[in-house]
């Protein structure tokens, strides 16, 4: 699973809908593994407004990489910052979680990760 | 003609050998991909998207997705939802570039608000109507899908399902479901009224009426 895919991914016991602490996710016990793809300005400014910036600090910071800006870039700034552009490919778009759990930090659920495939499917007590 | 989806829930039923004669079937192969181009010409994407393709099966279409050209606008990302491990093994074997995730539509679509520009669902969400226990209903599976379709999509954005209903009551209870949950809904129907009739439900986010002649 992408960091991407984790910085929108949200927990999906009933009771947590409507609480912000239920996101974003947290690694815990993760293997990573970085895939290139070719890198695609157009899709990163598409995305790029989406990102939950600060989610994404957290995420980054419990998986050990380097400190991101404390706020995100605007388009222009990632157009002139060819740096910071790959960086965020990288991070987002290369680096995958291939086996560990995402825990939930509201209700405690962890979702187990399998050849990088998470695992949603919950009791129906739960739905 | 029994339907697999009316004598058992999807996990069951793409088990290890289904999910192969699934996927190694060049009939069943060159349908799905030709309604995954017809989808996406109804989706009308004109930039690289984040997409989620809900009962993504073995990544077919998500393939299609991925190979999207510049000049189409692609290529695009994808987050592929099934239910059936069997069915996601087979994509991992064929390396597709998506992500992949064990999950029950029926259960909702555990995303942010707005996290998608798009959805695609080839031949998934007649499923949501064959409850495979007392305690879940169909209507609840529906509203729970499609509650959280329209939230996990942009303001603008568009999902497009190809569905096989058992019969006009199925085709108006998804539809009503998708409009009861916020979409605008229009269903489109290739080569009506013969054995190889295609129904695409058209949904759209916070727009007009999508193209269609009407549910
Ligand atoms: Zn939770």
């Amino acid at each position: 699973m992408k960091l991407l895919t984790l910085n929108f991914l949200t927990c999906a016991v009933k009771s947590c809908k409507s609480t912000s602490a239920s996101f974003p996710l947290h690694p815990k016990d993760c293997e990573l593994v970085s895939d290139t793809l070719k890198s695609d300005p157009k899709l990163l400014f598409n995305i790029l407004p989406r990102l939950d910036w600060s989610a994404l600090s957290t995420t980054a910071s419990e998986l050990g990489f380097p400190g991101l800006p404390p706020s995100a870039p605007t388009k222009e700034e990632l157009e002139a910052n060819e740096k910071l552009f790959h960086d965020l490919h990288t991070l987002l778009l290369e680096t995958h979680i291939s086996e560990g759990s995402l825990v939930c930090a509201n209700c405690g659920h962890s979702y187990k990760i399998k050849e990088g495939i998470a695992n949603f499917l919950l009791p129906n007590h739960l739905v | 003609m029994s339907r697999p989806e009316d004598i058992l829930p999807p996990d069951l039923h793409y088990n290890d050998t289904e999910a192969k004669k699934y996927t190694t079937s060049s009939r069943i192969q060159n349908i799905q991909v030709s309604m995954t181009h017809r989808a996406l010409e109804l989706l009308d994407l004109q930039n690289p998207s984040m997409i989620l393709d809900v009962g993504c099966g073995s990544g077919l279409s998500g393939e299609i997705l991925t190979s999207v050209e510049p000049s189409e606008g692609g290529p695009h990302i994808w987050v592929g939802m099934d239910i059936s491990a069997s069915m996601l093994d087979v994509a991992l074997q064929r390396d597709v570039e998506g992500d992949l995730m064990l999950a029950d539509i029926g259960q909702g679509v555990p995303f942010r608000a707005g996290s998608f520009d798009a959805a695609i669902s080839i031949s998934a969400i007649q499923w949501l109507c064959n409850a495979d226990s007392s305690e879940v209903s169909p209507a609840g599976r529906l509203s729970r899908f499609f509650n959280g379709l329209y939230a996990s999509l942009k303001r603008g954005g568009r999902a497009v399902c190809q569905f096989y209903p058992k019969n006009d009551q199925q085709r108006t209870m998804i539809s009503g479901a998708a409009i009861k949950a916020g979409f605008g809904a229009g269903i489109l129907e290739d080569d009506p009224g013969t054995k190889n009739s295609k129904i695409y439900l058209v949904l759209t986010v916070g727009g007009s009426a999508a193209e269609g002649n009407g549910g």
